[in-house]
């Protein structure tokens, strides 16, 4: 064939392009959402909490991908590193994924619980006060209120885009946000059956009940990586890969 | 004037101005309505863009017409804005990358301040030397390319100006957004579903002034530099049209949440990703390589054949390397290895490429020691040689598992991103300005030199800094001491890098005194100021017209 068939006529150059360059992504990305093993079956995923969700929207915000991975590979230094390398099912909720591409500080994923609250509220406000030599910005203005009116609009967009909220999870949105910074009580209990192993306190230090910016961050920070109990997961189980 | 023609005149006027109309409402209603103080802001700016533009159009329409030439010319004036605005951004987007090298070697300077912490000002530097700065060359390039080689006027009557001009709204909207906290969180894909919404109708219009213009071209065969730019902007607009998929949380705000979750959006935000480097940042430019080259050297293409098979293999090949950012994670390996095998089987087509820029000067070598323009163009395409091998390198699994999350990849980016893409560029806006200003030359060509010379040592010295600091720092991460425990805790790793880091700077900014000198020289030019030189510039270096009488 002659390649002027395709030269001497713009709409079936255009035609020719579409095609060639349609190929390679029908390949590689729909299989994605229909092949099975591709997000392995496992116990303890659940959404986020509403104040969580905020945290990761202010992650988002801030930009922390740029410099942060929550992916943990499956190599031998990163597993010793950072814990059981990273699961497809693990940010199944996420909207949109925060894998990252870059580690000029360390990866994320199983962050949850390898520091205190303190720690992590002293390092987001200046890091070198906790670690002298580190090189990430500050963070001082979190510790304002969290604006967090639009929440259930949120969660239902969410929802929307595949997140297993329910409907009580919604309505009771605004109740959670509020209870996950108190340490007891009945809200509190209610938090933990609809979403377990939510960690719950002040993660800001400050007695005050509204919730701060710096609040949702921790809590967000202080559950990744911890929803699936690695010590019954069995990588060689069903449906894996 | 027909009858017809000049129904359709007023019919394009009345539109346009429909169009800004609505804009302007549109702008108006989110300004009023919004509970964001940003979102509002950016409001006021699609209120303030509809009215300037409307009454832009409501004072050059109706019977005034001679403001747009005659039809039988071509149509310079948005090839000329954009060329004006890519020299603008390219300097904000480099100045901009200096202020966060220096960042990550001094963290001070992020003055505790939201809007210029790291997180927030490294998009906006990846999105205005991307898309402002190369958006801004692609669109004057190829305004000027597809007309003289289709012999005819560019197709729309304003549709070529909203393209140019919308196009720098929305960069204000989606680099103004990324400072205040506005982001969808995906890398190169940032701009949040207004702002990707805004995009997608200026990209529309610009495939339809591209296409209407081949069509109406007066030149039987279509010229490959236009091939290259017909893939761009239609791979570009299915890129973004897949990959920017949200759901925006309230038509009054401005968070959205992507439809895909997880492994799903990560697969389709690195298969944008890395095309937008393939289509965007390689495939436009190679455009302008296919037009600017042969043009400036005045020798034909090397070879028409290579042409052909470069164009297809490296468009159908590209689209499948985006696993190669998701080695070892989550995704299948399956999808995994794909990625790997096309991205090494890229090397082909991109050598190929390589191969017939460079050797298009075949017999015309010696150019490139009297004309720094030339030099520009043809180390650009070396530059696009050495990271289209290093790319497939760094995509083979072994490799990327000590390459990934380091700073090996930043210097790889850099080697395509300043070495080729800014390279051909400033090639390019050398040719285009005395062209398109109808000036005998450029105001200087030591001012050339000059800039040549810091570019490159700049980029040197970066991609090498980043070499270094990036397999020092994936060998640290995998190193183990003789017990068996790892050897180096993270921040360790993280102290080792501050030299590379302020041999980086160093290395950006003198890749940003050479732009500063080059705005200064497109100035002068601009301007109509000649300098000693001018005589001994080449004839090319003149507008079409000033070319064949020699200056006395």
């Amino acid at each position: 064939m002659k390649h002027e068939f395709f030269e001497k006529n713009s709409i079936l150059l255009l035609v020719g392009i579409l095609v060639m360059v349609s190929i390679g992504g029908l390949v590689q990305i729909a299989p994605l959402f229909w092949v099975d093993s591709t997000i392995e079956k496992v116990k303890g995923m659940r959404p986020y909490t509403p104040l969580e969700q905020a945290g990761r929207d202010i992650y988002v915000r801030e930009g922390c991908y740029n410099c942060h991975s929550q992916m943990v590979r499956t190599l031998r230094d990163e597993v010793e590193r950072y814990g059981h390398y990273s699961l497809a099912a693990e940010s199944m909720y996420d909207h949109p994924f925060q894998w990252g591409s870059k580690r000029t500080g360390p990866d994320l994923a199983r962050i949850g619980g390898k520091y205190s609250d303190q720690w992590q509220r002293e390092h987001l406000i200046n890091p070198r006060s906790v670690v002298p030599e580190s090189i990430m910005p500050g963070y001082p203005w979190l510790a304002k209120k969290l604006e967090a009116s639009d929440i259930v609009d949120k969660m239902k967009t969410l929802k929307l885009v595949g997140v297993p909220y329910s409907e009580e999870m919604i309505e009771k949105a605004k109740a959670d946000l509020a209870a996950q910074v108190q340490s007891e009580g009945r809200a509190v209990r209610d938090l933990l059956k609809r979403y377990p192993k939510a960690k719950v306190g002040k993660f800001d230090g400050k007695a005050d009940a509204e919730p701060t910016e710096l609040d949702a961050l921790i809590a967000y920070l202080q559950m990744l990586g911890t929803l699936v109990d690695f010590a019954t997961f069995d990588a060689s189980g069903p449906n894996l890969r | 004037m027909t009858a017809k023609r000049e129904a359709l005149t007023a019919f394009s006027d009345v539109f346009t101005v429909f169009s800004m109309v609505l804009m302007a409402a549109i702008g108006f209603v989110i300004m009023i309505g919004a509970k964001d103080p940003a979102f509002a802001f950016h409001g006021f700016l699609f209120l303030a863009g509809g009215i300037a533009g409307g009454i832009f159009v409501l004072s050059h329409s109706f019977g005034k017409g001679d403001w747009h030439g005659s039809a039988d010319e071509y149509l310079d004036g948005p090839s000329k804005v954009a060329t004006l605005m890519a020299v603008f951004w390219g300097i904000a987007g480099f100045l901009v990358g200096l202020v966060l090298a220096l960042q990550l070697a001094f963290p001070m300077l992020n003055f505790d301040l939201p809007w210029i912490s790291f997180g927030r000002l490294r998009p906006l530097h990846t999105s205005a030397v991307i898309f402002a700065f190369g958006g801004n060359v692609l669109l004057a390039t190829s305004f000027y390319v597809v007309q003289r080689t289709c012999h005819t006027r560019i197709a729309g009557r304003w549709a070529p100006w909203f393209v140019v001009l919308a196009f720098q709204l929305f960069i204000a909207i989606a680099g103004t957004g990324y400072l205040l906290g506005i982001t969808q969180g995906k890398e190169y894909a940032e701009p949040e579903w207004y702002a990707d919404l805004f995009l997608t109708v200026i990209w529309v219009v610009y495939l339809l002034v591209f296409l209407g213009t081949l069509i109406k071209r007066k030149e039987p065969h279509i010229y490959v530099a236009n091939w290259f730019y017909l893939a761009f902007i239609v791979t570009v607009a299915m890129l973004h049209l897949v990959n920017n998929a949200p759901i925006p949380v309230s038509f009054l705000a401005p968070k959205s949440y992507i439809v895909y979750s997880g492994v799903q959006d990560a697969m389709t935000q690195w298969w944008y990703g890395h095309n937008a480097v393939g289509f965007f940042l390689t495939a436009g430019f190679l455009g302008i390589m296919y037009y600017f080259v042969p043009k400036r050297a005045e020798r034909p293409v090397y070879s028409y054949r290579l042409s052909i098979v470069h164009f297809w293999t490296l468009i159908f090949l590209y689209i499948w390397a985006g696993p190669h950012h998701l080695h070892y994670t989550a995704l299948p390996d399956w999808a995994q290895t794909l990625g790997m095998t096309f991205s090494i089987m890229l090397w082909m087509p991109s050598w190929g490429g390589m191969i017939n820029g460079l050797m298009t000067l075949s017999g015309a070598w010696d150019k490139l020691r009297t004309d720094p323009v030339i030099r520009l163009l043809v180390v650009s395409v070396a530059f696009y040689g050495m990271s289209t091998f290093e790319g497939p390198v760094m995509s083979i699994k072994a490799v990327n598992s000590l390459s990934h999350y380091t700073d090996w990849t930043i210097g790889h980016v850099h080697s395509g991103a300043l070495g080729w893409v800014a390279m051909v560029s400033f090639g390019a806006i050398y040719c285009l300005v005395p062209w398109l200003w109808g000036r005998r030359g450029l105001y200087s060509m030591r001012l050339v030199e000059w800039h040549f010379w810091l570019s490159t040592l700049g980029i040197l010295l970066y991609i090498t800094a980043m070499w270094v600091s990036g397999i020092t720092q994936g060998l640290m991460w995998r190193a183990y001491d003789k017990l068996g425990f790892l050897q180096y805790s993270f921040i360790e790793t993280v102290e080792a890098m501050k030299p590379y880091y302020m041999i980086r700077a160093v290395g950006g900014l003198l890749f940003l005194l050479g732009a500063l000198i080059m705005a200064y020289n497109i100035w002068r030019t601009v301007r109509g100021d000649e300098s000693a030189d001018i005589a001994e510039q080449p004839k090319i270096a003149a507008a079409p017209g000033l070319r064949l009488s020699p200056a006395e």
